[in-house]
């Protein structure tokens, strides 16, 4: 137990070091990534200055008035900090076509585990650095926000990211094990990336979809990558259903991570390594 | 052997080259092709909902479902032009800097902005470009309406300038490579700029939204590249006052003013180049 902690370890600290090398590059390429809110934020009063009111209320979209919409897209901005996993499926697809994957087969090392802390040290990093910008640009738009909510919503809101990334992590694994089966899943992740873009709540609040549509993409578990996080923050989900929202995040982590493993199992007997 | 080389000869033989070397991989192709195009329709489908809630995109601006889906269409077109001509190749005109090898394209006897610029044309670009096409077609019909030979050639020619603006803009961020060493956040920045441009300018009111709409029509002139070919078929040849002929004609010397900006920048970022390795 206490080698493997100290495996565990190490492992973090070097990740945290390999990172720590761009930090300059991640500040910069943090604040860069709100400026597109900015255009939101002047898109969503456009629509919203036309939309028909009924006498007396205020204007509201699907449940969201203006300054709902734009602290969505400001929250789903720290959802996808915690979910989105740049390169990770890619990675793991050329590792195995390029044969560095075997390294994890004769190291007594678990590739998931591995990856999995080397992904907590890029996090940790990222947000060490990131906090700055955030910070900045929420304390910036914080008229927008009506205030904290309450500490069991914001305990609730918490423990969805932290699923929200762990969720991220085990469904890019997944898809990266496809590699076992086909050499080439660059295609197949673009495909991934666009649905998950439009259906994760990315795009747009994932209430604003009609009928049949809202009801499959609240099957699929794309939106607790995105959506559920900042819909639980903006009060959008409470009670029972926050509840029962929280559950079905963490079944759908126990599904993929279930999924991995047996992919991992069933695709190392499939693979087979030629050369040095 | 002519001094001067054929640059429409050259272009067509870059065209060609491209195209031989697409098609040597033609199922990347494709699958390059129905992505950039699926991505068009992800896009579409987020305008639809959007106008399920509103009639149109901002107040009195008149931009209702097809006249945005006109604008959106423009910029479609703008977009893939710069996607299959300068993309790659400003990408890899900074990659050239970074490793050297721009020595080559400056010992060819042509222009080196021209070779850099073109050298590599992305074909799979069409399936946008004929998405936006079909939604100009769609959209007009549905607007009822037809432009006149006038309107399309100014279209075509406030198109192509639009696409010099963008060009212009990223060619420069390119050369900024000679002094950074490395710009790998070239793309990134290019599509932070340009997301400004992808919304009618009339959506930047207020305290806030009138200076960005200023420098962005007047410092970094990306808002008129798609707004101004867009209006024409809006709002074609709507004169009412001098004040609608001034963007028009602004655009014009935006256009000029960012092509001889860029190629100075090009011009004075290869004087302070000095080769890599070796």
């Amino acid at each position: 137990m206490l080698p493997r902690a100290a495996t565990s370890w190490t492992i973090f600290k070097i990740s945290v070091e390999e990172r720590l090398v761009y930090r300059g590059d991640f500040a910069l390429g943090t604040l860069m990534r709100f400026l597109p809110v900015v255009t939101q934020i002047f898109l969503w009063g456009a629509v919203f200055s036309a939309v028909n009111v009924a006498s007396g209320g205020d204007k509201q979209i699907a449940g969201y008035t203006y300054h709902n919409m734009i602290a969505y897209y400001l929250l789903t901005s720290i959802s996808r900090a915690f979910s989105s996993m740049p390169g990770l499926a890619s990675g793991i697809a050329r590792d195995i076509r390029d044969g560095t994957v075997k390294k994890f087969l004769i190291q007594p090392i678990d590739m998931i585990g591995f990856l999995l802390l080397n992904r907590i040290a890029h996090k940790l990093v990222y947000f060490s650095v990131a906090i700055g910008p955030f910070a900045l640009v929420f304390y910036l738009c914080r008229g927008f926000f009506s205030g904290w909510p309450a500490p069991q919503i914001m305990t609730a809101y918490v423990a969805s990211l932290v699923m929200a990334f762990l969720l991220g992590y085990l469904l890019e694994v997944t898809i990266g094990m496809i590699g076992f089966w086909f050499l080439e899943v660059n295609s197949l992740l673009f495909v991934y990336m666009l649905f998950s873009f439009f259906f994760s709540g990315h795009m747009f609040p994932i209430d604003l979809l009609p009928g049949v549509w809202g009801e499959i993409v609240k099957l699929i578990p794309l939106q607790y990558l995105a959506y559920f996080p900042a819909a639980v923050f903006l009060g959008k989900v409470s009670g029972p259903e926050l509840v029962h929202g929280l559950w079905i995040q963490l079944a759908w982590i126990v599904f993929f991570l279930a999924t991995a493993r047996a992919a991992w199992r069933f695709g190392v007997r499939r693979y087979s390594g030629f050369g040095g | 052997m002519s001094p001067r080389p054929s640059y429409f000869r050259v272009l067509l033989t870059f065209l060609r080259n491209s195209l031989v070397r697409d098609m040597m991989f033609r199922m990347n192709f494709i699958i390059d092709t129905v992505s950039t195009t699926s991505w068009v329709f992800m896009n579409l489908g987020f305008y639809i909902l959007i106008f399920r809630y509103t009639p149109e995109i901002g107040a009195g601006t008149g931009w209702g479902k097809y006249q945005f889906f006109l604008f959106l269409a423009t910029t479609l077109l703008i977009n893939s032009l710069i996607r299959g001509l300068f993309i790659g190749n400003a990408v890899e005109f900074s990659e050239m800097i970074r490793t050297g090898t721009l020595d080559f394209a400056l010992l060819k006897p042509i222009d080196t902005q021209f070779l850099v610029s073109l050298g590599r044309i992305e074909w799979s670009a069409i399936g946008p470009f004929v998405c936006g096409l079909a939604l100009i077609g769609y959209s007009l019909f549905r607007v009822d309406y037809t432009p006149g030979p006038l309107v399309v050639v100014l279209y075509v020619f406030y198109l192509l300038c639009g696409a010099a603006i963008y060009y212009s803009l990223m060619i420069a961020m390119a050369s900024t490579s000679v002094w950074l060493g490395r710009n790998k956040t070239l793309l990134d920045f290019w599509f932070y700029i340009t997301n400004f441009s992808r919304y009618p300018m009339e959506i930047y009111t207020g305290d806030y939204g009138v200076p960005i709409r200023q420098v962005f029509t007047f410092i970094i002139p990306v808002l008129v590249a798609v707004n101004v070919p867009a209006r024409l078929l809006v709002r074609p040849l709507d004169i009412h006052s001098p004040g609608d002929l001034f963007l028009p004609l602004f655009a014009i010397f935006a256009t000029a003013g960012s092509l001889l900006a860029s190629r100075w920048v090009f011009k004075t970022a290869l004087l302070s180049y000095r080769s890599a390795s070796s």
